[in-house]
């Protein structure tokens, strides 16, 4: 589909002489810990389809929350029609004309889908809800989504792409002269697609501003007039959908901080046949999770470091998660040295000497309001359970040792995990693992968010676990870091595995242009 | 050009059906429960089901309406009110004390209410302003309401005022129906009802059409079903929060003021307990705990099943009162499990 | 970690201190203990007296909510294992026999701790949230008790044996505050010696990670029910033997508003995470030592009102967004950010890339025999 929207769609309506309906100036927000986002500019032309593009971080949601009213601003301003606005809420956002359908389906799913598109400005006879005109009125916005459903049926008993199409009829019927569609595709299929991209197109010819946000690069390059590409909360630049590559766009979503990292290179950088192979570790056979990610093959062996590349949201967290126990698989069977193992609990894996460093270090990583010491020990406590506890002595000791291995700063015990930064805190997070002497670590994300320094170390720390006979699989969205660290990668897109290579003098372009590669047309 | 599933138009009404009744089975349950706690009464001792002794559930336990009626709102919005007994005994209270005073009854009729409702104002306010748990605030106000009562009287007060005791004797005919007594002889009465339920149902009603019909009334569902999605959405949450418990004030006044009328007096430690009642009463009238879904006409149902159990006991003097606790709280075992059940299919779906 | 907890323990001490000089104010002999019969007597032992049961109470449901619980049923189950001993020993044909009194107190607590197992399952299994899961035990457990009694009033206060729990001594102290005492230098040491207080502060910060970390949540969650309905029924068996009829309708009546109070006010968060049972053992203290404080110098009949008063400043100087508001450090009205600024320091992730490489810390010792042995 993708050429071929491409050259009926109309061309960008922004011009030089038209003012921008919206306009947002150096930007920026802070969170406790870190930049979310730092004086990034934007602009919303009427008629225009505008993609915000970037990976996991870079400030993509954070940047809609500023201007929907859901966080409130640092620094920079925000105009509308020429005129500063500071929105205090989202339904002040909403009554400037501003309509956003979030990432998840931020409706109630306990009301009818009349009431979800209607709730907040009902129709009404007498002063009560007049739910007949309700229901007729949600019947005519509904069709114009092409979505044949009873208006009168709750919201629960539609699927999530449903859901999605109401909260989408209800941003779309608000009259909204920006529409704000942040990932409203996700869980879309093809032909739901394409109605919304006609109702899209519909509201742009009627001179609407469309902010749109996706991860499926077809979508992007058929629908978006012009892509603004964001990395780190950093605006790295806008350009017309028409003159941007793939690649180009691909580059530098991911970023290509090479240089800073050149003089590490030396030391972890890898040839396939160097590895010492310990034999097949674990093997997993057509393991896959009806909705998360499709049936996959992976073998790892000892003493291996396999990377996983893939953009956000292709099923690269999905897949070790079931590896991992955090999550159940419904179909194949995982091998681990041979016996097939059920892994139903984070207790099982680890049972069985697989540890798993999640990608959310706060919500799912460390308990922010114990010690370092505490978090260190955690897991080895776990394992004892709780009636035999480590002695404190040999709690000090064990942190100590990870504290100075791990260059943990400040060197202090005692101090809450909270409070530390997100490099050190994923090192209390690695010594945790470390301690466990794991036979697989899977390390989701670990570099992300942290400083040069710290990512360094923890690079080499990758390498010479591997070099010890450890099996390692890293993930992480840079992928000169996947090719630099892993003796084979995994390349996963649409929550699918779509390859595995060997990593011999593998480039990083060759898994760019696998994750690229437009998805497979379906007949 | 259907793009859900359910592409077949001979389907869909059966499903809009099936959908309907999906909604109301908790209430069905409810139902067919007290419809089988009234038939083994009946089949106990006689005149159990008689059309007086029908009547006289709701009449006994009237004032436990509005109470689960407040409830109901503040439920269905996913928060919880432990106030409303110690609030009930203060409108009690409040009323017998004014009227000793010579306060008209109107006036203190008025005054009851307003206390009630700037009493749950002011928690709701603690609650949505200041993240406060809804447990521990109204908590607070439960120390503070029962501690009030305590202040102004230590003993009951008895009410002579002429209107609170007209209503509290008046007997409104319904119909005249035949009863059978223990010797087998049969003869017409006039099977009445009270004031005070007229006042309760009339309650039911105004609560149905708010909760059901007003924009405020589906925000409070909409903020129980999920309180992020709902400010996302742009509804004022925390306009609607301090609504709810101010209704559940409003409520426990009312609530104070029929159990004035029915007692003829104003006790300041009635009441103890009846917050769980009113719970009870919502949860076995099928709302659900977490908020978002339920009816009000569920939380009569609901007291209509606590009356048939204290029935149980006037009806069998010898049975034991802890017998009616231990039946009550296992009807909310049942309900909070068939809830969790029911959520965690919907879940897997 | 002791100075963190000391700086805990600021207010909750400070208020305990106010409350002492005020009725030292109000009378003057407060401070007064006085030897009669080789036995302590005075104010001050009355108010750790009458404390006991609370602070038994409060250290259990000090564990329940560390794990993001709270147990609605104490009061009931005080009830049901309070009545069971009375009638025990009330229809026991020798009231002076000492296995009479052991088997009262034995067969309570275990009643006491099945219906903590109860409340264990519905929270750890069936996933009820413990406010609802604990209600049911609350309403039905009082009506087991009249059950128990036959809907009779008990007066077992006649027997030497069982009086001793709650209203007896031993060598010149109230046997309830050694009771008290035992129970709490024991959760210390449960929580502090073993792991248990470390895993229950985990599942109650973050549930998720503790899972990932491999912690088997329910089964601390069941521990934490069971310990806290045998400290309940502890209570429910001293407040029967100190009182002279055991009436099942207000036996342990309102003790678990008084012991979330307690734990509240010892600066252990509603929300669970880490909890402080100094902070709950001066909880305690505070609410009795007002309690005395408002009968002697106020009225007996407005301890409610100010009960309502304390639990209000209290959560208003421990909800974050009271203290902004009144603060006024509000840096914007419209702060609505969930996280809020914290002023803690932080380091730079690393030092200058000069540290020499990192190699895995190789480990000896028992744990990582532990491990293997386990993995094996």
């Amino acid at each position: 589909m993708g050429p071929e929207a491409l050259s009926t769609a109309p061309p960008p309506a922004a011009q030089p002489d038209v003012d921008p309906i919206v306009e947002m100036s150096g930007i920026s927000i802070s969170f406790p810990g870190i930049k979310a986002l730092d004086e990034v500019s934007f602009r919303l032309f009427p008629g225009e389809v505008h993609s915000l593009m970037g990976e996991n971080g870079a400030g993509k949601s954070t940047l809609i929350k500023a201007l929907t009213g859901v966080y409130s601003i640092d620094g920079g301003s925000i105009s509308l029609d020429g005129h500063a606005v500071e929105f205090t809420s989202p339904a002040h956002a909403q009554r400037a004309g501003i309509a956003t359908v979030y990432q998840e389906v931020n409706l109630v799913t306990n009301l009818s889908v009349a009431e979800n598109i209607f709730l907040g400005r009902e129709p009404r006879r007498l002063g009560l809800i007049d739910f007949r005109k309700m229901r007729t009125d949600a019947k005519r916005v509904l069709r114009t989504l092409n979505l044949d459903i009873d208006p009168s049926s709750l919201l629960s008993t539609h699927s999530i792409a449903v859901q999605q199409l109401v909260a989408i009829a209800r941003a779309v019927d608000v009259r909204a002269r920006v529409l704000v569609l942040d990932e409203p595709t996700s869980s879309l299929d093809q032909r739901e697609v394409e109605e919304l991209f006609g109702v899209i197109r519909r509201v742009r010819g009627q001179g609407v501003a469309v902010l749109f946000v996706s991860h499926f690069l077809d979508q992007v390059y058929e629908i978006s007039d012009r892509i603004t590409v964001l990395r780190n909360g950093r605006l790295v630049g806008e350009h017309p959908a028409a003159e941007l590559p793939r690649l180009d766009l691909i580059s530098a979503m991911i970023g290509k901080d090479l240089a800073a990292l050149e003089a590490l290179e030396e030391g972890t950088k890898r040839e396939a046949t160097e590895r010492v192979d310990g034999g097949a570790l674990v093997t997993a056979t057509q393991v896959g999770r009806k909705g998360t990610i499709e049936p996959f093959d992976l073998e790892i062996h000892r003493g291996e470091v396999l990377g996983l590349a893939g953009l956000l949201g292709s099923g690269r967290t999905e897949l070790v998660r079931l590896l991992a126990g955090a999550d159940r698989h419904d179909q194949g069977e995982v091998r681990f040295d041979g016996n097939v193992v059920k892994l139903r609990s984070p207790r099982e894996a680890l049972d069985r000497g697989i540890a798993f460093a999640s990608e959310n270090r706060k919500t799912e990583g460390l308990i922010g309001d114990l010690s370092v010491r505490a978090n260190i020990v955690l897991a080895l406590q776990a394992a004892r359970g709780w009636v035999r506890q480590i002695p404190r002595n040999q709690q000090d000791e064990i942190a100590d040792r990870y504290i100075k291995a791990l260059d943990i700063r400040p060197p202090n015990p005692n101090q809450l995990v909270r409070n530390l930064s997100g490099g050190n805190q994923q090192k209390v997070l690695l010594g945790r693992w470390l301690l466990l002497e794991p036979k697989l670590l899977i390390l989701d994300e670990p570099t992300r968010g942290i400083d040069i320094g710290a990512k360094a170390q923890i690079q080499k720390l990758v390498a010479t676990l591997a070099e010890e006979g450890l099996a390692v699989i890293f993930i992480s969205a840079e992928l000169e870091e996947v090719v630099r660290l892993s003796h084979q990668v995994g390349v996963l897109r649409d929550r699918r595995k779509v390859a595995q290579l060997t990593n011999d003098n593998l480039a990083v372009e060759d898994i760019l242009e696998i994750i690229a590669a437009e998805a497979e047309k379906s007949p | 050009m259907s793009t859900t599933a359910d592409t077949h138009p001979g389907r869909r009404p059966l499903s809009r059906v099936l959908g309907r009744l999906g909604g109301y089975s908790q209430v069905a349950t409810t139902v067919v429960l007290l419809a089988i706690m009234l038939t083994v009464g009946a089949t106990l001792y006689q005149n159990f089901t008689s059309p007086q002794a029908l009547v006289d559930l709701l009449g006994k336990n009237a004032f436990l309406i509005p109470l689960a009626v407040g409830m109901t709102f503040v439920i269905l919005s996913g928060g919880i009110d432990l106030s409303v007994g110690a609030v009930m005994a203060l409108g009690s209270v409040i009323a017998a004390t004014l009227l000793q005073q010579g306060w008209s009854a109107p006036a203190v009729i008025v005054a009851v209410l307003l206390t009630g409702t700037v009493l749950g104002t002011l928690v709701g306010t603690v609650i949505s302003k200041f993240e406060i748990q809804p447990f521990i605030a109204t908590l607070a106000a439960m120390f503070l309401a029962r501690g009030l009562c305590l202040v102004i009287t230590d003993r009951s007060i008895t009410i002579k005022d002429a209107l609170f005791r007209k209503v509290n004797l008046a007997h409104l005919n319904l119909f005249e129906a035949q009863v059978t007594n223990v010797r087998g002889r049969t003869r017409t009465v006039d099977v009445y009802t009270t004031p005070s339920v007229l006042i309760a149902l009339g309650l039911v009603l105004v609560a149905f059409a708010v909760l059901h019909y007003t924009h405020f009334g589906r925000t409070v569902y909409a903020v129980g079903g999920s309180e992020p999605s709902a400010s996302l959405m742009g509804l004022a949450v925390d306009r609607t929060k301090v609504m709810v418990y101010a209704i559940s004030g409003f409520c426990a006044g009312l609530s104070g003021l029929l159990f004035s009328f029915y007692t003829a007096s104003g006790d300041p430690v009635a009441g103890i307990g009846y917050e769980l009642n009113a719970i009870a009463a919502v949860v076995i009238g099928g709302t659900l705990l977490s908020g978002g879904a339920g009816y009000v006409f569920g939380s009569v149902l609901g007291v209509l099943t606590l009356g048939t159990i204290y029935a149980y006991k006037e009806f069998d003097g010898n049975l034991n009162t802890g017998w009616t606790r231990i039946l009550i709280g296992g009807l909310v075992l049942f309900f909070i499990v068939l809830q969790r059940v029911i959520a965690s299919r919907r879940w897997a779906r | 970690m002791s100075k963190l907890t000391s700086q805990r323990l600021v207010w909750p001490v400070a208020v305990l201190v106010a409350l002492l000089v005020a009725n030292l104010m109000a009378n003057h002999s407060f401070l007064s203990i006085t030897l009669q019969d080789g036995n302590l007597f005075g104010p001050l032992v009355d108010i750790l007296r009458r404390a006991a049961p609370i602070v038994l109470v409060a250290l259990g449901m000090s564990l329940v909510i560390a794990t993001r619980g709270i147990d609605l049923s104490v009061g009931a189950v005080a009830a049901i294992s309070g009545s069971w001993a009375s009638m025990h020993i009330v229809s026991s044909s020798d009231r002076t026999s000492v296995g009479v009194v052991l088997v009262a107190v034995v067969v309570a607590l275990v009643m006491a701790v099945v219906a903590g197992l109860f409340n264990g399952l519905l929270v750890s299994v069936l996933g009820i949230q413990p406010i609802v899961a604990t209600l049911v035990l609350m309403t039905a457990g009082r009506g087991l008790a009249q059950v128990i009694t036959n809907e009779k009033i008990l007066y077992p206060d006649n027997t030497p044996g069982y009086k001793l729990i709650g209203g007896g001594y031993l060598i010149g102290v109230p046997f309830s505050i050694l009771v008290a005492g035992a129970i709490f230098a024991l959760t210390a040491a449960l929580t502090r010696q073993t792991a248990l207080g470390t895993l229950i502060e985990s599942v109650g910060v973050n549930p998720e990670a503790s899972r990932l970390a491999g912690i088997r949540a329910t089964r601390i969650i069941l521990v934490v029910y069971v310990f806290s309905g045998f400290c309940a029924g502890l209570a429910g068996l001293m407040l029967t033997s100190n009182s002279t009829s055991a009436d099942p309708n207000s036996i342990g009546l309102f003790i678990e508003l008084d012991a979330i109070l307690a734990v509240v006010i010892g600066g252990t968060s509603l929300t669970g995470g880490r909890f402080s049972l100094w902070g709950t053992l001066i909880g305690a203290f505070i609410i009795e030592t007002m309690n005395s404080f408002v009968v002697i110098a106020i009225s007996p009949r407005s301890t409610d009102v100010f009960k309502a008063g304390v639990v209000v400043v209290v959560c208003l100087l421990q909800s974050p967004k009271a203290r902004r508001w009144f603060g006024g450090v509000v840096r914007r009205p419209t702060g609505r950010r969930t996280p809020p600024p914290t002023v803690s320091p932080t380091a730079p992730d690393t030092a200058p890339l000069s540290v020499p490489a990192i190699s895995v810390p190789a480990l000896d010792g028992d744990h990582t025999q532990d491990l293997e042995t386990r993995t094996s």
